[in-house]
């Protein structure tokens, strides 16, 4: 009688294991590519408490108390200083399009008041889109009124126990409660169609491949453009279902504002997919089978989940991080998503996060059909 | 008045990187033949036929197929072609009538659900067509494959393996439905491995590693072959095989049953050295006309030599 277990036979099996590894050139290099990936993402990328953050001072006067306040701002290490303008109305832009995330706003005769010993207060206006990106920035400003002027203020402004020279008054623009759904729910969207919109396409299409069928349609009067663009249409319309799915839950369930135009938002959706769908049809080509297909979708959809700024603070992220981040287009999504429904933006404050998209589409479009052709003959 | 050939190229020629999968093919196909295209695993038959039908372009070769050149009217020569794929190509998540609709809808036919009601009812398909496809036993399969392919009713088939891994009652249906759609003018060039099918086709090529190695009638093929072959009837043959193996002019010793086919080319020869060897009465010795199945194992053992 045969053992229950025969060591012979279970190392059989395990030697023709490590040898489909091997040839599996794909499997294998995800078994050592994606520790490393992640390793690399959450040690060195990946930072809970942003710093360096984009302030932009609206400045209705020079003197050297604003001075030492940037320089005491700067010197918490959570800001840098990203525009410098007299206009309020520029200051409103800057925060609208996210180039700067705080705006300090000096107002013309504070020195002076801060002299008289009237303790005047500065408001500064935080995007909130995202409480976890801003929360320690903001703790951060409380210190600020004690400290700042210390070096400028002399006699009885700077006895101890007089109050302090001036008095902050943080604005939480665009989710003043700091609602962690307002941001994520929306993000979510992003999310949800960067991993459906990829996997399957790229499995629609190597699908055909591998099960012979596309040799048939081929041989048929069928044109590529007509087999390419007929599997993309419908994968547009499931887009679409799952769109309005997350907005009727973030409406109803979450209560998420919409504060923007959602013909602008369902615009923006389409090129979003398109983009998405096109690295779906690149993978197709790249890919041999459905299951090389699935890895080149994971090795895409990590870093995007990871460096979009959905799960972290993209501005807590290194350079390096950063650079990748923008290549993505969800990094882009999340932006103008975020910018239509919390921030009512509008197209031209989203231009500058759209025009990366159709520049992503078009480049990775490219190098899918070239790709494409070569597979056919 | 002869009229044009469906099929006549010249000099086809495909290489696949270094490997040279088609190398120089002239082919002739007239109106209404049934074309048998014979030939080992991997000696360019597919290809051969991808070529033709334009799934593929040529490295070099030039001709015609149903009148269109093949280098610059491949989209007309798909619109006339019915292309039977070797593996089952057509959608198993799909119904039998869905994928029939779908092809109809692909070639642009106005009549198009009557068409396909056709075909189901022809095929006998009618109770099943909501079936999914990949339901189906192999052969049935091809037998809707050939449908599909027939549905624009194309005047050229080409069938790539259709038979292979198919029980012999559904071989044979299949077989009577190619010489009932060629009695109707359709032109039919069909690979296969099997001999029984290759002695129902009206017209053969050999084809191995790329090249043409003969062409004719399968009359004319075995006449041409030069072959002689020899059968040996009696007891305990199987002893016999490696010696008889071993005589010089013995190219082919294969046991079919009971028996032993000895094939050669010099016939004088071999003769000469089977009756020299086997003295045994019990063992009589026939001589046999050689069958497709010897000249293509000839054909195809000349070519290795060569190379």
């Amino acid at each position: 009688m045969s053992p229950a277990l025969s060591l012979a036979r279970l190392w059989a099996v395990v030697l023709k294991e490590f040898i489909q590894m091997r040839r599996d050139r794909l499997t294998f290099a995800m078994m050592i590519g994606i520790p490393l990936i992640q390793l690399t993402l959450f040690g060195f990328a990946i930072n809970a408490d942003p710093k360096g953050l984009p302030l932009a001072l609206r400045l209705g006067e020079e003197t050297s108390l604003t001075r030492s306040l940037h320089a005491a701002l700067v010197q918490t290490g959570y800001f840098r200083l990203s525009a410098v303008t007299a206009s309020e109305r520029e200051a409103e832009r800057l925060l609208a399009t996210g180039e700067a995330q705080f705006v300090l706003d000096v107002p013309a005769g504070f020195s002076r008041r801060v002299w008289r010993g009237e303790s005047p207060a500065l408001l500064v206006e935080a995007d909130a889109t995202d409480p976890s990106a801003t929360g320690n920035a903001l703790a951060a400003l409380a210190q600020l009124p004690a400290t700042a002027l210390r070096e400028d203020l002399k006699g009885p402004l700077a006895r101890p126990g007089a109050p302090p020279p001036f008095e902050l008054r943080i604005h939480r623009r665009y989710n003043p409660e700091g609602i962690s759904q307002y941001n994520i729910v929306p993000g979510l969207m992003g999310v949800i169609l960067t991993m459906t919109m990829i996997m399957m396409t790229a499995l629609a299409v190597t699908r055909e491949h591998e099960r012979g069928t596309m040799e048939n349609l081929l041989a048929m009067p069928t044109r590529p453009l007509e087999v390419m663009l007929g599997k993309i249409l419908p994968y547009i319309l499931i887009g679409y279902t799952q769109v309005a799915v997350i907005l009727l839950a973030a409406r109803y369930t979450f209560a998420v504002p919409m504060l923007g135009s959602l013909p602008l938002l369902l615009a923006a959706i389409l090129v979003f997919i398109l983009a998405n769908l096109s690295v779906g049809i690149m993978f197709s080509a790249l890919a041999r089978n459905q299951t090389q297909a699935m890895q080149m979708s994971f090795f895409f959809f990590l870093p995007s989940i990871l460096l979009s700024g959905f799960m972290f603070p993209f501005r807590g992220m290194p350079a390096w991080a950063q650079i990748i981040g923008e290549v993505l287009p969800l990094t882009h999504f999340l932006r103008i998503v975020r910018g239509i429904l919390l921030k009512g933006n509008g197209f031209a404050d989203i231009w500058g996060h759209t025009w990366p998209l159709l520049l992503f589409l078009l480049a990775v479009l490219l190098i899918g059909m070239t790709r494409y052709r070569q597979t056919l003959d | 008045m002869t009229e044009p050939s469906v099929i006549a190229v010249r000099g086809l020629s495909k290489r696949f990187g270094r490997k040279i999968a088609v190398d120089n093919v002239d082919l002739t196909v007239n109106r209404g033949d049934i074309f048998g295209f014979l030939g080992p695993n991997g000696s360019g038959k597919t290809t051969t036929i991808r070529l033709l039908c334009g799934l593929l372009t040529p490295d070099a070769g030039e001709g015609r197929c149903l009148g269109f050149d093949i280098l610059r009217e491949s989209a007309a020569i798909k619109r006339e072609v019915g292309y039977m794929t070797q593996r089952f190509s057509f959608y198993e998540d799909l119904s039998i009538r869905e994928n029939l609709d779908f092809v109809a809808r692909l070639y642009g036919m106005k009549n198009r659900k009557s068409a396909v009601d056709q075909t189901l009812e022809n095929l006998g398909l009618g109770h099943r067509q909501h079936q999914l496809a990949g339901a189906l036993s192999g052969g049935w399969k091809q037998r809707m494959a050939l449908a599909a392919c027939m549905l624009h009713e194309p005047r050229l088939l080409l069938l790539d393996e259709p038979t292979a891994g198919v029980d012999p009652k559904a071989r044979r249906d299949f077989w009577d439905e190619i010489h009932r759609l060629a009695g109707r003018g359709v032109t039919v060039l069909v690979s296969t491995h099997y001999m029984d099918e290759a002695e129902r086709c009206n017209r053969l090529a050999y084809i191995a590693y790329g090249r043409m190695l003969a062409e004719g009638t399968p009359e004319s093929l075995v006449a041409e072959s030069g072959l002689s072959t020899w059968t040996l009837d009696g007891p305990r043959l199987a002893d016999w095989t490696e010696r008889l193996r071993a005589l010089p002019d013995a190219e082919q010793v294969v046991p079919f049953g009971t028996s032993l086919h000895v094939s050669g080319q010099d016939g004088a020869a071999l003769e000469a050295q089977l009756h020299a060897l086997i003295a045994d009465p019990a063992i009589s010795l026939r001589r046999d006309a050689p069958r497709l199945e010897d000249v293509f194992i000839h054909l195809m053992q000349r070519q290795e030599d060569e190379r």
